[in-house]
C-alpha cells in the first residue's frame, strides 16, 4: 500500500457489465484496478502483481471463485489480502462457504456503491494493523534474537574463566542450568598449589544481567586466588570486599564455600545465606547439616566482615551437598515447596534401598517430579566426596602445583629486609605491627598471622625487655613483682639512651609454602639461654603451666621450625617454615 | 588486599551481671603487656567479687606470652575466693597459643 492510502485491487468477474460497474466504483475512489475474468486469471494476476485486496465472484468459470480463493490466501502466505466475494447468492449455506475458503466477506449484488466503499476502507484499517502487528512481531523476534547473542557471548566469557576450573575433577558432580549465570547461580571450582579442592556456589539476587554482572568478579578472584594459594579466608575477604564495592545496594551473593582438604580428611566450610549444606557419611548413612552463620557475600565492609569457618572431618567416601535454594523452594502444581523434610527423605530412601551413591541423581529426579515434570531452571547442586589422602587432582597445567606460579603473583617472594632501631624510636614505637604487615604480603602467609604474630613479639620483648632494659623474669613471680615488672619497663624505657634492636628477615620460598628467617639482635650482654631453655623444659615437661612467666621459649620452640640463640644470648635465629594448607 | 584490622588498636571493657555473680572481660585487639594495667583494674576495682570470670576474645586478634601470664594472675585473683575462669569465643590461632602452654588444664576455653 502507498502512503496516500492507494492500494491495488483486483477484481475477478465473469459478468462484464458486474465487472465494470464494480471497476468505476473503485477508481472513483482513487485505488489502482486490475480486471480478470475468471478464477485461473485470478490466481495468476495475483501472483504477479500481488494486489493488496481481491473483489472475487463466487461463481466463474474455469475456476470458482472459492478455490481461487484458497489458492491466493496460501501464496499471500503470512500476509493479509482481503478476499471481499461478490455474489447473487444469499442462502446461508453458500455464504459460509465463501468464509470458510478463506474469504473474509462479501457483498450482495447488486452493489450499495457507499457499503462497499466503506468495506475497502475497513479492510484497509485491519492490512494496516495487521501491517504494524508483524513489524512489531519480527521487531521482538529480532531483540530477542540479540538477547539470546548476547547471553551466548556473555556466556561464553564467563565460560572461559570459569572453566579455568576443576569442576570436571572425578570427586565433583554438579547440575546447573545451561543458562544459570543469568538466574544468579555460580559454580566455581579449582584445586590449591598443596593439593586441596576449593568450591564455591553462589546466588546472585534477582535475575537476567543484574544478577550476572558480579559473578564475573566473583570467579576471576576465586581462580586468581586459590591458583596463587591463597587461604579461604583471603578469598572470602577480597570476593566479600569487591562485591560490596560493585554491587548496588539490594544486590548480593549468598554462597557457601569449601575448602576439601584429602591429605587432613578435613573440609572447611563458609556458609553465608545459602541452604544448609549436608555431609552424608559413607559408613553410618547419617546426614550433618552445615548452617549458615553468616551474611550473604556483599553486605558487610570489611571490617565487619566474618570470615570464620566450620571444621568439619569427613572420612573418604563421605559426600557433601550444596544447593540453592530453588531445590528446596521448587514448588508443586498446587505451589507447595519441596522443603527440607522431602529432600532429607531421599537421603534416607537411599540409605533404605542401599543406594547411597544415587543420592545425586535421586535428588535431581525427586525435585523434577515433585514439580510436575519439570526441571527448573533455577535448580543449582553440587556433589563433592571426600577422597583418601594423597589422593591427586588433575589442575591444568598452567596452575601445576610448584614456585612458578606463585612467582606470578606480585607479592613479597623471595626477600630480605634489615631493620635496625634505636632508641629513640625503641622508647615510642612499636615495630610490630610494620612488621607484621609486611609479613602478610607474603601469598599464603596471612592465615599465619596469628602465630607470627605471638614469635615477633616474644623476640622482640626478650630483646627489648631482657636485652636492653635488663629486667629479670624472675621478678614475675607474684601478682606485685608482674606490676614491677612493667612499671620497671615502661620507667627504663623511658629513660634509654644507647643501644639497638636489630631484626633481619629472610623469606625463601619451598615446594608448597615458605621458609621465614628471623634473627633478632640486641646490644645487650645477652643472657643464660642455657639455663632458660631448662626452665622452658621444666614448665613443658613437667606440666606446670601455672608459672606467671616463662612461657615465651616454650612458645617460640613450638611455632617455630627452630630456634637457636647464638653468641652470649643476645641474638637468636628462629625459623618459620610454613604450608600453603595449614 | 585488605589492610590487616586491629593490629594498633587494643580496648578492653568489662561489665557485670544484673546479679553480679559474672564478670565478662572483653579485648579487641591485641592482648599484650600492654593491656595490663587495664586488665588487672577491670577485676580488682570489684566492690563484691564475682563468682565467675569470662574472658571474651571474640574480638581478640593476638597475643602473646604476657597476656598469658595476666590471664593466670586473674585465675589466682579468682581462685582466691573460689571462682572459675572461662576463656569464650577464642578464634584458632589464640587457641593455638592457649594449648601451646596447656591452659585448657587452667580455664574452661571455647
Amino acid at each position: 500500500m502507498s502512503d496516500n492510502g492507494i492500494i491495488t485491487i483486483l477484481i475477478a468477474d465473469d459478468t462484464d457489465s458486474d465487472r465494470m460497474i464494480l471497476e468505476s466504483i473503485v477508481r472513483k475512489s482513487g485505488h489502482k484496478v486490475v480486471t480478470v475474468r475468471d478464477g485461473l486469471e485470478a490466481v495468476e494476476a495475483f501472483a504477479e502483481l500481488r494486489p493488496d485486496l481481491v473483489l472475487m465472484d463466487a461463481l466463474m468459470p474455469r475456476l470458482d471463485g472459492l478455490e481461487a480463493a484458497r489458492r491466493i490466501k496460501a501464496l499471500a502466505g503470512n500476509e493479509l489480502v482481503p478476499i471481499i466475494f461478490l455474489t447473487s447468492l444469499s442462502d446461508t449455506e453458500s455464504l459460509v462457504q465463501c468464509l470458510e475458503a478463506g474469504g473474509d466477506d462479501f457483498i450482495s449484488k447488486p452493489y450499495n456503491r457507499v457499503i462497499l466503499q466503506a468495506k475497502i476502507k475497513s479492510f484497509i484499517r485491519m492490512r494496516e494493523m495487521q501491517r504494524v502487528v508483524q513489524e512489531q512481531r519480527d521487531q521482538i523476534a529480532r531483540h530477542n534474537q540479540q538477547l539470546i547473542q548476547e547471553q551466548t557471548i556473555a556466556k561464553q566469557v564467563f565460560d572461559n574463566i570459569a572453566h579455568l576450573g576443576a569442576m570436571d575433577a572425578p570427586n565433583v558432580r554438579y547440575f546447573l542450568s545451561p543458562l544459570a549465570v543469568f538466574n544468579g547461580d555460580v559454580i566455581v571450582a579449582a584445586v590449591r598449589p598443596s593439593g586441596s579442592l576449593m568450591v564455591l556456589l553462589g546466588d546472585f539476587t534477582g535475575h537476567g544481567l543484574p544478577a550476572a554482572i558480579g559473578a564475573m568478579p566473583l570467579a576471576s578472584i576465586f581462580y586468581g586466588m586459590v591458583h596463587k594459594g591463597f587461604s579461604l579466608e583471603d578469598i572470602l575477604r577480597e570476593i566479600n570486599q569487591k562485591l560490596k564495592q560493585i554491587l548496588p545496594i539490594g544486590v548480593f551473593c549468598c554462597a557457601t564455600i569449601v575448602d576439601m582438604n584429602f591429605a587432613k580428611g578435613r573440609v572447611q566450610v563458609w556458609n553465608g545465606g545459602l541452604p544448609d549444606a549436608y555431609i552424608f557419611r559413607a559408613v553410618s548413612g547419617k546426614v550433618d547439616s552445615v548452617r549458615s552463620t553468616h551474611l550473604p557475600l556483599g553486605v558487610l565492609d570489611d571490617m565487619n566482615f566474618k570470615a570464620d569457618c566450620q571444621q568439619i572431618e569427613m572420612v573418604a567416601g563421605d559426600r557433601l551437598y550444596l544447593w540453592s535454594d530453588g531445590i528446596i523452594e521448587s514448588r508443586n502444581e498446587v505451589g507447595d515447596m519441596f522443603g527440607e523434610e522431602r529432600l532429607m527423605s531421599v537421603f534416607r530412601r537411599s540409605v533404605r534401598e542401599g543406594r547411597q551413591a544415587h543420592v545425586f541423581d535421586a535428588i535431581l529426579r525427586s525435585v523434577e517430579n515433585y514439580a510436575g515434570g519439570e526441571r527448573s531452571d533455577d535448580l543449582s547442586l553440587i556433589e563433592l566426596t571426600m577422597l583418601a589422602p594423597g589422593a591427586a587432582l588433575d589442575c591444568p597445567r598452567e596452575f601445576q602445583a610448584s614456585t612458578n606460579s606463585r612467582q606470578r603473583y606480585g607479592g613479597l617472594l623471595e626477600w630480605s629486609m634489615k631493620l635496625e632501631l634505636e632508641p629513640s624510636t625503641l622508647r615510642l614505637f612499636d615495630p610490630l605491627p610494620l612488621l607484621l604487615n609486611i609479613l602478610v604480603e607474603v601469598p599464603g602467609l596471612k592465615s599465619h598471622s596469628g602465630s607470627l604474630y605471638t614469635i615477633l613479639a616474644e623476640l622482640y620483648s626478650n630483646a627489648l625487655e631482657h636485652g636492653l632494659l635488663d629486667l629479670p623474669s624472675s621478678w614475675k613471680t607474684t601478682p606485685e613483682g608482674f606490676e614491677r615488672y612493667y612499671r620497671e619497663r615502661s620507667q627504663r624505657l623511658e629513660a634509654l639512651q644507647t643501644g639497638y634492636i636489630h631484626f633481619e628477615l629472610v623469606h625463601r620460598l619451598v615446594e608448597q609454602g615458605g621458609r621465614l628467617t628471623i634473627r633478632v639482635k640486641d646490644s645487650g650482654n645477652g643472657f643464660e639461654h642455657q639455663r632458660n631453655i631448662q626452665a622452658a623444659d621444666a614448665v613443658r615437661d613437667e606440666g606446670k603451666p601455672d608459672l606467671y612467666s616463662g612461657r615465651g621459649i616454650p612458645l617460640l620452640q613450638t611455632l617455630c621450625h627452630s630456634l637457636r640463640f647464638l653468641a652470649e644470648g643476645n641474638q637468636v635465629e628462629a625459623v618459620v617454615q610454613w604450608g600453603e594448607d595449614d | 588486599m585488605p589492610a590487616l584490622q586491629g593490629t594498633h588498636m587494643m580496648s578492653i571493657q568489662s561489665c557485670v551481671s544484673d546479679d553480679g555473680q559474672l564478670l565478662v572481660i572483653s579485648i579487641q585487639g591485641r592482648f599484650d603487656f600492654s593491656a595490663h594495667q587495664e586488665f588487672r583494674s577491670a577485676y580488682e576495682s570489684l566492690q563484691t567479687a564475682p563468682s565467675g570470670y569470662r574472658i571474651d576474645m571474640r574480638e581478640t586478634t593476638y597475643l602473646d606470652s604476657s597476656a598469658l601470664g595476666m590471664l593466670l594472675l586473674l585465675r589466682d585473683h579468682a581462685a582466691g575466693h573460689g571462682a572459675s575462669v572461662a576463656i569464650v569465643n577464642c578464634n584458632q590461632d589464640v587457641k593455638k597459643i592457649l594449648a601451646i602452654s596447656n591452659f585448657e588444664q587452667l580455664f574452661k576455653i571455647s
